[in-house]
């Protein structure tokens, strides 16, 4: 490597100086605008690293004279998200269905603020629209397992089924098969008798003798919680069977399938993920896709804190966003 | 100065030298505050080291590579907080040995996942994923309720991270085998001895086939406590120390 620097005479360009075999190389000058660009970098890093978080330091890191901060900006970002949305919500956490039913504003707002939840997380068990699928019953009708009003919607949202929430409602039906409670020829017969006493016996046709030797059993077995008639409680979580709605699947197979081994899903208790205003919004939301239930009583958040107290609305301060 | 060059230029010995010398600069600057800087994990309450069946279900998400459509990373942004929770801690991630971050998200971020579905509903989306979700991409595998959890090599995942200082027990670390058993066994014999060993962990039978402990036992159970550690009720994101 030579340090002669000669001029190029094709191009007027100065060369390095290097020369490999004769083949020389050019030393063209950088453009002056990327150079220009290029000395205004250097000058921006050195103010950024005044103003913002830059160097690690031995205990910590500089943190600019700006004060700077995506956990403050996220925090005041959803805080003024809430603060727009509170009063909507505030009117609705007292709001009963007619009280919302009655307020196009309030209305289009739970509608809105349901959909956007259930979309995000009741939408992959339950199905868009609450179309349900098997295990994950159709929130669309008008058949409920643990009740249809909106306080039992938003109750079951609360506490979720069989879950760790200390109030779950929780339901257990016996294996029959699995554990040996009835011989398989029992299964049988209880399930004739199922089929015989729900409307499924419009498209299935139930054996009159093995039914009538299933409904002893059904009696003895099942009528604890499914009633005499077979009509199902809904204080034990009990589905009705004169109906043709299943939980498991409405074939022969699949009712028997269903007492042999007493099936159970598990929803998620909600309550610590979402506040009383969009749990109320949810509550309205599944509540009006089909089959809402009048309520026995306005529904009062105020008893059901009483009965359960949640967390998230007596330390808001600390859990700015939950 | 260019005598200096002229140097690297022919001798690639130095120029390797020169390299590492300017390679370790870079690093020592970027990585070795962060073992130092106080402020790098935040103090809080309930994160605990993962149970040995969540290791193994750990092992699982990481080899089939769960991580190349799924992230771990609630980033401190308005959406990703309104969609998927708490913006996600360091020390959240503190007993990740490697952490499951990722960057990319082809499916959901996964940090809060857990108590967000049934196990029920894990079981049926793994196996397939359209049955529950019609628009997913996601491969089936349905493969993991076939395969048994080698437990025997539990000691040796719980063995090493306690060389990367989690903290685990002894007890724990001579319980690890039996112990990955027991999570997923509520009525066998070492259930009540697993919680004792690990009081905040659940005992569930997560693939709902009670006979065996399988690799879809192990993942579901890990799944299901993802995001789960910390307890919000007493972090206080305000506080000066944890803002940053």
């Amino acid at each position: 490597m030579a340090d002669k620097r000669e001029r190029d005479e094709v191009t007027g360009t100065e060369t390095t100086g290097h020369e490999w075999d004769g083949i020389r190389e050019l030393d063209t000058p950088l453009p002056r605008w990327w150079l220009y660009i290029f000395y205004a970098t250097i000058v921006f890093s050195v103010v950024y690293w005044v103003l913002m978080p830059a160097w690690p330091m031995i205990n910590g890191y500089t943190r600019g004279t700006l004060g700077f901060s995506d956990r403050v900006n996220v925090a005041a970002d959803v805080q003024d998200l809430r603060s727009a949305r509170t009063p909507m919500f505030d009117r609705l956490a007292n709001a009963s269905v007619a009280d919302i039913a009655a307020d196009p504003a309030l209305q289009e707002f739970a509608r809105a603020a349901g959909e956007s939840v259930f979309g995000d997380y009741c939408r992959t068990c339950h199905g868009a629209g609450g179309a349900g699928a098997p295990g994950y019953p159709v929130l669309a009708d008008d058949v409920w397992i643990w009740g249809g009003s909106m306080a039992d919607i938003e109750h079951t949202l609360r506490v979720g089924i069989r879950t760790e929430h200390p109030d779950t409602r929780v339901s257990q039906m016996p294996a029959y098969g699995r554990d040996g409670l009835l011989t398989p020829a029992q299964i049988g017969d209880v399930t004739e008798h199922v089929i015989s006493i729900s409307a499924a016996n419009s498209r299935l046709e139930a054996n009159a003798s093995a039914a009538a030797r299933g409904a002893a059993i059904f009696q003895e077995q099942c009528a604890a919680c499914h009633g005499p008639t077979g009509a199902g409680d809904r204080a034990f979580g009990a589905p009705s069977l004169l109906d043709d709605v299943w939980l498991y699947g409405g074939s022969r197979e699949e009712i028997r399938r269903q007492i042999e081994l007493g099936r159970g899903g598990v929803m998620p208790s909600w309550e610590a993920r979402f506040d009383p205003g969009t749990l109320r919004a949810l509550a309205y939301y599944v509540h009006e896709m089909g089959g809402g239930e009048p309520d026995a009583l306005p529904p009062s958040p105020a008893t059901s804190d009483a009965a359960s107290p949640a967390p998230t609305q007596n330390a808001p301060a600390n859990t700015p966003l939950r | 100065m260019w005598k200096f060059h002229k140097w690297f230029e022919r001798h690639t010995l130095i120029l390797l030298v020169g390299i590492l010398v300017m390679v370790s600069i870079g690093g020592l600057v970027q990585i070795t505050p962060l073992f130092f800087i106080e402020s790098t994990i935040e103090r809080v309450e309930g994160v605990r080291p993962y149970t040995p069946l969540e290791l193994a279900g750990r092992q699982v998400y990481i080899r089939e590579g769960c991580y190349t459509c799924h992230s771990q990373m609630i980033r401190p942004l308005r959406d990703e907080v309104e969609r998927y929770g708490h913006y996600s801690l360091a020390a959240e991630s503190m007993y990740d040995h490697p952490f499951q971050w990722g960057s990319k998200r082809t499916g959901p971020d996964l940090a809060r996942v857990g108590g967000r579905y049934s196990d029920e509903w894990h079981r049926a989306h793994l196996v397939d994923p359209r049955s529950v979700v019609p628009e997913s991409v996601m491969p089936p595998y349905a493969f993991l309720a076939n395969a048994e959890v080698n437990t025997s090599l539990m000691p040796d995942h719980v063995r090493a991270n306690r060389l990367l200082n989690v903290p685990y027990t002894d007890e724990q670390l001579a319980s690890a085998a039996t112990d990955a058993r027991a999570q997923a066994e509520p009525m066998g014999e070492n259930a009540y001895d697993f919680q004792e060993r690990y009081p905040d962990a659940v005992v569930r039978d997560f693939d709902g086939d009670p006979t065996r402990v399988t690799e879809m036992d192990a993942l579901i159970a890990y799944l299901q406590m993802l995001g789960t550690g910390v307890d919000f009720e007493t972090f206080q994101a305000e506080a000066p120390e944890n803002q940053r």
